[in-house]
């Protein structure tokens, strides 16, 4: 009875803390001051099409650095704690549909994952979304093929090379004083081509790799070693 | 029109929500949460944000949701095997 009167309390103070946010709504004409800097840099100083990119990557760089390392600490945590004891193999084998389809699928994925943090600077996505695109494609390889051994220590390698790369890229700013994680240690070049915005499709293909590698391991720890 | 939509869609997804709670089997209630991000980045799409919405249908819906099978595979697994 009081868990319910509780509940219900809880409920109306959360309706009475969100409900100014409906009422006094004002949809906003312009963009406020650190907007305007932004959108205006992103474009001039940067040269990057995506402005969501170059916030996410430079202005706001170190908060990204600190994302990669939390997500590096979550898989390391899974791994630890579920350590699979690979039994004996499954007989099951996956049903042919799936199979074939896989076969097809999986190169595509890959490629469209790839796409995705290469282009980061031009077009929506980036790193994280690539990288979780990519470890889909690896759990759709894992779910047609139950028997597949995934090499853990290539995974490994990889990511901790390209998070080794990322932070050097950020040391290599700092050593060319133009700053910890500034894209400008690469030549700008032309706006709107691939190899352009300096270091940003560098740095995002690096965050690519790494969360792909990532989420990689946690599927296979978690589903492969049944 | 686009705020019908929207509308329509945020009640969905409260329902959703309502049912990932009530539902018996924790396979159904897996599959509500999963649906829950599906339209919200649908949202986040008509509300012009396609970089949260690519994160929100791939992470969201997509990676959790397995990650979520998996994880209830092996708790049951481990209660049978007691």
């Amino acid at each position: 009875m009081i868990k319910k009167v509780v509940v219900l309390l809880s409920i109306i103070g959360l309706i009475a803390i969100f409900m100014p946010m409906i009422t006094q709504f004002q949809e906003r004409e312009n963009l406020n001051e650190l907007a305007t800097d932004y959108v205006n840099g992103s474009i001039h100083e940067l040269g990057t099409p995506n402005v969501v990119t170059s916030v996410i990557v430079t202005y706001r760089g170190l908060d990204t650095l600190g994302e990669v390392t939390v997500l590096f600490l979550a898989t390391v945590g899974v791994g630890f704690l579920l350590k699979g004891k690979s039994e004996d193999k499954i007989e099951i084998s996956a049903s042919e549909l799936l199979e074939t389809t896989s076969s097809v699928l999986v190169a595509m994925i890959m490629v469209l994952g790839i796409y995705i943090f290469t282009h980061g600077h031009l077009t929506p996505g980036g790193g994280f979304q690539g990288g979780v695109v990519i470890a889909s494609g690896f759990l759709l390889m894992l779910l047609s093929n139950v028997n597949a051994k995934m090499n853990h220590s290539i995974m490994h390698f990889v990511e901790s090379l390209s998070g080794f790369a990322y932070v050097g890229i950020g040391v290599t700013g700092l050593v060319l004083t133009v700053g910890f994680l500034s894209p400008k240690i690469l030549p700008l070049g032309n706006f709107g081509d691939l190899f352009s915005a300096g270091a940003i499709p560098v740095i995002y293909s690096l965050v690519g790799l790494k969360v792909g590698s990532e989420l990689t391991s946690i599927l296979v720890t978690m589903g492969g070693e049944k | 029109m686009i705020p019908g939509i929207i509308i329509g869609l945020g009640v969905i997804m409260i329902a959703a929500a309502f049912a990932a709670i009530y539902f018996k089997s924790l396979l159904a209630s897996i599959i509500a949460a999963g649906v829950i991000s599906l339209l919200a980045s649908v949202i986040y799409l008509i509300l012009g944000s396609p970089d949260v919405a690519m994160t929100e249908a791939s992470i969201g819906s997509g990676l959790t949701t397995v990650i979520f099978l998996f994880a209830l595979h092996r708790v049951r697994k481990g209660k049978s095997d007691d």
